[in-house]
């Protein structure tokens, strides 16, 4: 029950913490004044008007550390449970802990000898 | 005893007063979630005032100085000011993206107090997933960069996201690497438990690499100067966040300011004993009034930080975080493991909480931990040694080439 108890504290949390934003903004939309019109609302540039489109193909380096990240971030979870119980575990779980920290670093030495770590 | 109604036991009270337990667990959680979202709102005005009145100190200014005490009340100034703004939507913005970022951006901070453990008795939820909880409700702050950014239609924006978005997840990794130190030596993955462990001994002592690295990384997850790059106002002029205005944009920046103060926090609950202090275990409520201390020592320090240090370029703040941060808190989880399992053999595993039964363990720790900043700091001179005498060759080499005076590189 107390276990229950602090879930459904977060859910409530999770439910209403939109709540506290959404409020002064709500707030600020009685108060505030709206006047729109086409020059207040152009795209915001330094003295030109914008040229093309925003949303285009964008240069691959941001994906090649999103996918770097991918990599760490999925093996540190499986890392977590390991951390969590490694006071009771013996010196086997040490190197198997080890092992797969091996893997993990081996993905990041392949990506710095690949020179993907490189801002180009 | 039983009959006295208090906060602590607010639910047995109600049920006891005749009414349903399911509604009174419901109507208790909701006032807890009031409470604990309201300690964050408060602090986020005196956050504002505080970070102005250092960074004016620092450059030799007086700072907010008008409104109230010591300009105390100039943050409630400039909100009121902003609640006034007109609030602009830029012309081909994703309207409902653009308007949930600001909201994201204020509430996935709010959600992280939920276990902020106060003192011994006080905490939204003691969850038994605590840690893994902060990791991902912190990473929700990630997306509402994206969305601001890709929304907004506006090429400043989307490249200061898509900075940010790089420097955010790159950064992501050795803060939860060096969350895992603290979990290997405590067993645990709960707040107060984690808290409640360091009573003999403050887990700084045990893992101060893991403890700097906790701190550096956080400097980059909340977008502080030296890694401030996604507002960096020279170049995309305020980065994810340039086309909002009004009190949206005084969302982005409330949510930025409370995030800096949390991730100190977070730096105190799990390295430098949280709640823990002289009576604490009598008087539960200083437990607040030590957390309160102890994080505003380290914000203080975040803030000189930020006043004083230069902004890095963004290949640096890369090569800082994947050449020299990752690597040294893998090495770091690696050191600890072996350390603990040394530790258990020698059978010097603390059962109480106590000075002296801890001191052992820490010894063993502390010695690793300065052995590993010792080669760290090795590699550093050796590196930077071979960088500047291949910085001097280059500038040797142009000279001999031709007899113009070239600008040396580097210089």
């Amino acid at each position: 029950m107390a276990v229950l108890n602090e879930w459904a504290f977060i859910g409530v949390f999770f439910s209403i913490a939109w709540l506290f934003p959404f409020l002064p903004i709500l707030g600020a939309r009685l108060l505030a004044p709206h006047k729109p019109n086409s020059i207040k609302q152009a795209t915001y540039e330094c003295g030109v008007e914008t040229v093309g489109d925003t949303w285009v193909q964008f240069k691959v380096q941001y994906y090649i550390y999103g996918l770097i990240f991918m990599v760490f971030d999925v093996e540190i979870v499986f890392l977590f449970p390991w951390a969590l119980a490694y006071k009771q575990l013996d010196f086997f779980g040490f190197f198997a802990g080890l092992l797969f920290v091996f893997f993990l670093f081996d993905a990041l030495v392949y990506a710095w000898r690949k020179d993907a770590l490189e801002w180009v | 005893m039983e009959n006295v109604c208090s906060i602590n036991n607010l639910v047995a009270c109600l049920v006891q007063s005749g009414m349903n337990p399911d509604l009174a667990n419901l109507l208790t959680a909701l006032g807890g979630v009031v409470l604990v979202a309201t300690v964050p709102l408060v602090t986020v005005i005196f956050l504002i005032w505080i970070e102005r009145k250092v960074a004016a100190r620092v450059q030799d200014r007086l700072g907010p100085n008008r409104v109230g005490p010591f300009g105390l009340l100039q943050s409630v100034a400039d909100a009121v000011k902003m609640i006034t703004k007109e609030d602009i939507t830029p012309q081909g913005a994703d309207k409902f993206i653009y308007n949930l970022a600001p909201i994201i951006a204020f509430a996935s901070v709010v959600l992280i107090w939920a276990v902020i453990p106060f003192t011994p008795l006080h905490i939204g939820a003691d969850l038994s997933i605590g840690i893994l909880y902060f990791v991902a409700v912190a990473s929700i702050g990630t997306i509402k960069i994206m969305i601001a950014g890709w929304s907004s239609n506006n090429k400043y924006a989307l490249l200061g996201a898509f900075r940010t978005i790089a420097q955010l997840l790159s950064y992501e990794v050795p803060l939860v690497l060096s969350l895992l130190v603290p979990v290997m030596i405590g067993g645990t993955l709960g707040m107060q438990e984690i808290v409640r462990q360091q009573g003999g001994m403050w887990f700084f002592f045990m893992a101060p690499v893991a403890a700097i690295m906790f701190f550096i990384a956080n400097l980059a997850e909340t977008g502080r100067a030296p890694f401030d790059l996604l507002e960096a106002e020279s170049e995309i002029i305020a980065g994810y966040n340039i086309e909002y205005s009004g009190f949206k944009w005084g969302m982005f920046m409330a949510g930025e300011f409370m995030h800096a103060f949390t991730a100190c926090l977070l730096t105190v609950v799990v390295f430098f004993g949280g709640w823990w202090g002289p009576g604490v275990e009598q008087i539960p409520v200083l437990g607040f009034i030590y957390l309160g201390l102890k994080t505003a020592v380290i914000y203080l320090f975040a803030l000189v930080l930020r006043s004083t240090v230069p902004r890095v370029r963004i290949d640096q703040l890369m090569t800082l975080n994947w050449k020299w941060l990752v690597p040294i808190s893998v090495a770091n989880v690696i050191v600890t493991a072996f350390l603990l399992q040394v530790i258990k053999a020698l059978g010097l595993t603390p059962q109480s909480g106590d000075l002296i039964a801890a001191l052992p363990q820490t010894i063993i720790l502390l010695v690793g931990n300065v052995l590993l900043g010792v080669v760290v700091f090795g590699f550093i001179g050796r590196v930077g040694r071979a960088q500047r005498a291949a910085d001097q060759a280059v500038q040797i080499h142009t000279d001999h080439d031709d007899h113009s005076p070239v600008p040396a590189v580097g210089d």
